[in-house]
C-alpha cells in the first residue's frame, strides 16, 4: 500500500453531548478520489473543518504527507499543500475572476508583502492564475466581476483557485452543489482527470457523481464511519443501505 | 457616467485652483479653510486604507490624529519653553522642525496602531467598532488629565513650526506643504491598492475564509493595513495641530473619529478620492451653512442619510455610476 497523502487518525469532536466526529480514521491515497457520504447532520462539515483547520479536534490528529498538521492554522495547512473548495462559494465577490485566481497564486507564492509593485505585473502570478482559469474554462470571463458569474461558474472558479495552489491533496466540499445536470457532468469529467494530479477527498451529495468518480467511499453516520470500500462494496453493504441509501431511495 | 480617474484629477485640480484664486484675490482665510479641508482629507485617506480596503470600521482613529497632534504639541512646547523633555533615562530637546515632528508623529501613531490593532483585530464587526472606540476614549481621558501638557485646556504653540526653505507662516506655503502630504498619501493608497498586498487585503475584507484557504493570514494583512492607516492619520494630526497652532483633547474626541467615517461615506468608501471629496464638502458646508446656523450638522446628517439610503458608493459612486465596495 502506498503511503497516504492525507490521513486522519482517530479524530474525535463533541459539541456537548453530541458526538459530531466519533473516532474517524480515513486516508486519501495517491491518485484516488475518496468520497465521504452521509445523511445531513452526519458530521461531514465538522470533519472537513478539522481537516482544514477551522476547528480543533478534541482528540486525534491530521497528517499531510506523513506530517502531523493538527497544530497548524488553516493558512499554514494550505501552505503545506491542502487545497480546499467551499460548499458555499467563499470568493471575493467584488473582485474580478482573474483577481480571485491571482489571490490563489499569491498565496501559493507565499509573498504577499509587496507594496510597491503592481500585482498585475507579477507575471509569475498572472501565468499561474490564467493557466488555472483556462483549465476550468473561465479564461474568457477573466475580467468579469465575480458577483456577475452564474452559480456554476462560481463553482468552477472555486476549483480554479484551489488549482492555483498546486496542492498535494484537494478537499472539496460539495463541488456539485446547485449545479444542473449539465454542469454536474462537466464538473464530474473535470474532477475525473484531476485525481492524477492530486488525490481528492470529496464530500458530495450527488450520488451519481460519487458513484461515477469515487475509487473508495466512506459512509459517515452520526459522526462514525460505518463503512469504507469500493463503490460496489458500498452499494452491496446492507448496513449502508439501512443507514443511508435506503432512506433516500 | 464619468470615469473615476477623471474625477480624481478634477478634484485634485480643484484643490489647487481654489487656494491659488484666494491668493490672487487676497483672501487668506479661504486658504486656511482649504488647508483645513486638505488635512481632514489626509486623516480620512489614512482611515480609508483600513476602512475602505481592509473593511475595518475603526471608531478610534482620533487616537492617531490626537497622537500626531500631541507629538507636535509636546515637541514644540519643549522647544518654545527651552525645557528638555525627560523620558526616563533619555533627555530629548524639543524641536520646531516639521520633518522631525512628522517622523515622530508617524512612528508614535504607527506603534499605537500596532498595539491597538493587535488587540482589536481579535474581534470583528460591531465589537471591533466598540473596542477601537474604547481605545480612542482612553487617549481622550488621558489627555484631559495630563496637566503637564495643558490638560483640558490644551497646548498653544506660539509660532508655527518650520520647514527648511519655506516660511510656513505664509498660508499658501503651508497649504502647499499639506497638499503635498495629501498627494503622497493618495499615492500610497493608489500603489497599495494595486499591489499584491492590496489584492490580498481587499480579499480579506470580502472573504477572510478564502484568504486563509490560499495560505495567507487575514489578521496579519489587516494589522499592517491598520498600522499604515494610523500612521497617515497621525501625520494629519501633526499638521492639523500646526495649522491651528494649538492642540487639545478634542483632537482625541470620538466625534472626530465619527466625522472621519462620515467624510469617507459621503465621498465614497474605498474610493481613492472619496475622503478628499468628503472633506471638501464637509468644510464647505461647515463654513457656509455654519454662517447661517449653529445647527448645520443637521444638513450634513440629511446628506449622509440620502447617500446611505440611495447612493452606497457616495459622491464618487453617483458620478461613476458604480456602487462602492461593501464594508
Amino acid at each position: 500500500m502506498s503511503e497516504a497523502v492525507l490521513e486522519t487518525r482517530n479524530l474525535h469532536k463533541s459539541f456537548g453531548a453530541l458526538k459530531a466526529t466519533d473516532d474517524v480514521s480515513i486516508d486519501l491515497r495517491p491518485g484516488e478520489i475518496h468520497a465521504i457520504i452521509g445523511p445531513n447532520g452526519a458530521g461531514k462539515s465538522t470533519l472537513i473543518a478539522q481537516i482544514c483547520g477551522g476547528l480543533q479536534p478534541d482528540a486525534g490528529s491530521v497528517h499531510l504527507s506523513g506530517r502531523d498538521v493538527s497544530g497548524l492554522s488553516t493558512a499554514a495547512r494550505a501552505q503545506a499543500g491542502l487545497g480546499r473548495t467551499f460548499q458555499i462559494s467563499a470568493l471575493a465577490m467584488e473582485d474580478t475572476v482573474l483577481e480571485n485566481a491571482l489571490l490563489g497564486a499569491l498565496g501559493q507564492s507565499g509573498r504577499p508583502w509587496q507594496f510597491w509593485r503592481s500585482a498585475a505585473r507579477r507575471t509569475d502570478l498572472l501565468d499561474r492564475a490564467m493557466a488555472a482559469l483556462d483549465r476550468v474554462g473561465l479564461l474568457d470571463d477573466a475580467e468579469q466581476v465575480t458577483a456577475n458569474l452564474s452559480h456554476g461558474q462560481r463553482r468552477q472558479l472555486e476549483v480554479a483557485v484551489a488549482l492555483t495552489l498546486g496542492p498535494k491533496a484537494f478537499v472539496m466540499d460539495e463541488p456539485m452543489a446547485g449545479l444542473g445536470t449539465e454542469g454536474s457532468k462537466t464538473m464530474t469529467t473535470f474532477l475525473d482527470g484531476l485525481r492524477e494530479e492530486a488525490p481528492i477527498l470529496l464530500v458530495e451529495h450527488d450520488m451519481d457523481a460519487v458513484f461515477a468518480l469515487a475509487d473508495r467511499i466512506s459512509v459517515l453516520v452520526y459522526g462514525r464511519v460505518i463503512a469504507t470500500g469500493t463503490v460496489d462494496e458500498i452499494r452491496a453493504s446492507k448496513e449502508v443501505k439501512e443507514a443511508y441509501l435506503g432512506e433516500e431511495a | 457616467m464619468i470615469r473615476e480617474s477623471y474625477i480624481n484629477w478634477i478634484v485634485l485640480a480643484g484643490f489647487l485652483v481654489v487656494p491659488l484664486w484666494a491668493l490672487s484675490a487676497d483672501e487668506p482665510f479661504t486658504i486656511t479653510l482649504a488647508t483645513r479641508a486638505v488635512l481632514l482629507a489626509l486623516a480620512a485617506v489614512g482611515l480609508n486604507i483600513a476602512l475602505g480596503i481592509g473593511g475595518l470600521v475603526s471608531l478610534g482613529h482620533a487616537a492617531f490624529f490626537g497622537l500626531g497632534g500631541y507629538a507636535m504639541g509636546i515637541l514644540a512646547h519643549h522647544a518654545q519653553t527651552f525645557t528638555p523633555l525627560e523620558l526616563g533615562m533619555f533627555t530629548i530637546a524639543g524641536t520646531k522642525s516639521m520633518p522631525i515632528i512628522w517622523l515622530t508623529a508617524i512612528i508614535v501613531s504607527a506603534l499605537a496602531a500596532f498595539v491597538i490593532g493587535l488587540l482589536s483585530l481579535r474581534t470583528t464587526g460591531v465589537y471591533f467598532i466598540m473596542i477601537t472606540l474604547a481605545f480612542g476614549q482612553m487617549f481622550f481621558f488621558f489627555s484631559i488629565s495630563w496637566s503637564a501638557y495643558g490638560g483640558e485646556d490644551g497646548l498653544s504653540i506660539y509660532v508655527r513650526n518650520g520647514f527648511p526653505g519655506l516660511n510656513t507662516l505664509v498660508p499658501i506655503q503651508f497649504f502647499g506643504l499639506c497638499f503635498t502630504a495629501l498627494c503622497a498619501a493618495l499615492f500610497v493608497h493608489w500603489k497599495l491598492r494595486k499591489s499584491p498586498f492590496g489584492l490580498a487585503l481587499n480579499a480579506a475584507r470580502q472573504s477572510p475564509a478564502r484568504v486563509e484557504t490560499v495560505g495567507l493570514n487575514p489578521v496579519r494583512l489587516k494589522l499592517l493595513a491598520f498600522v499604515i492607516s494610523g500612521a497617515i492619520t497621525g501625520l494629519a494630526g501633526a499638521l492639523f495641530a500646526d495649522l491651528n497652532r494649538f492642540v487639545s483633547p478634542t483632537m482625541f474626541s470620538w466625534q472626530l473619529s465619527g466625522e472621519l467615517i462620515v467624510l469617507i461615506i459621503i465621498g465614497g468608501v474605498g474610493r481613492l478620492m472619496g475622503p478628499v471629496i468628503g472633506a471638501a464638502l464637509f468644510v464647505t458646508l461647515e463654513h457656509f451653512l455654519g454662517a447661517f446656523t449653529d445647527f448645520w450638522h443637521v444638513w450634513l446628517g440629511v446628506i449622509l442619510l440620502l447617500i446611505v439610503l440611495f447612493a452606497r458608493g457616495g459622491v464618487v459612486g453617483i458620478l461613476t455610476g458604480k456602487a462602492g465596495p461593501h464594508v
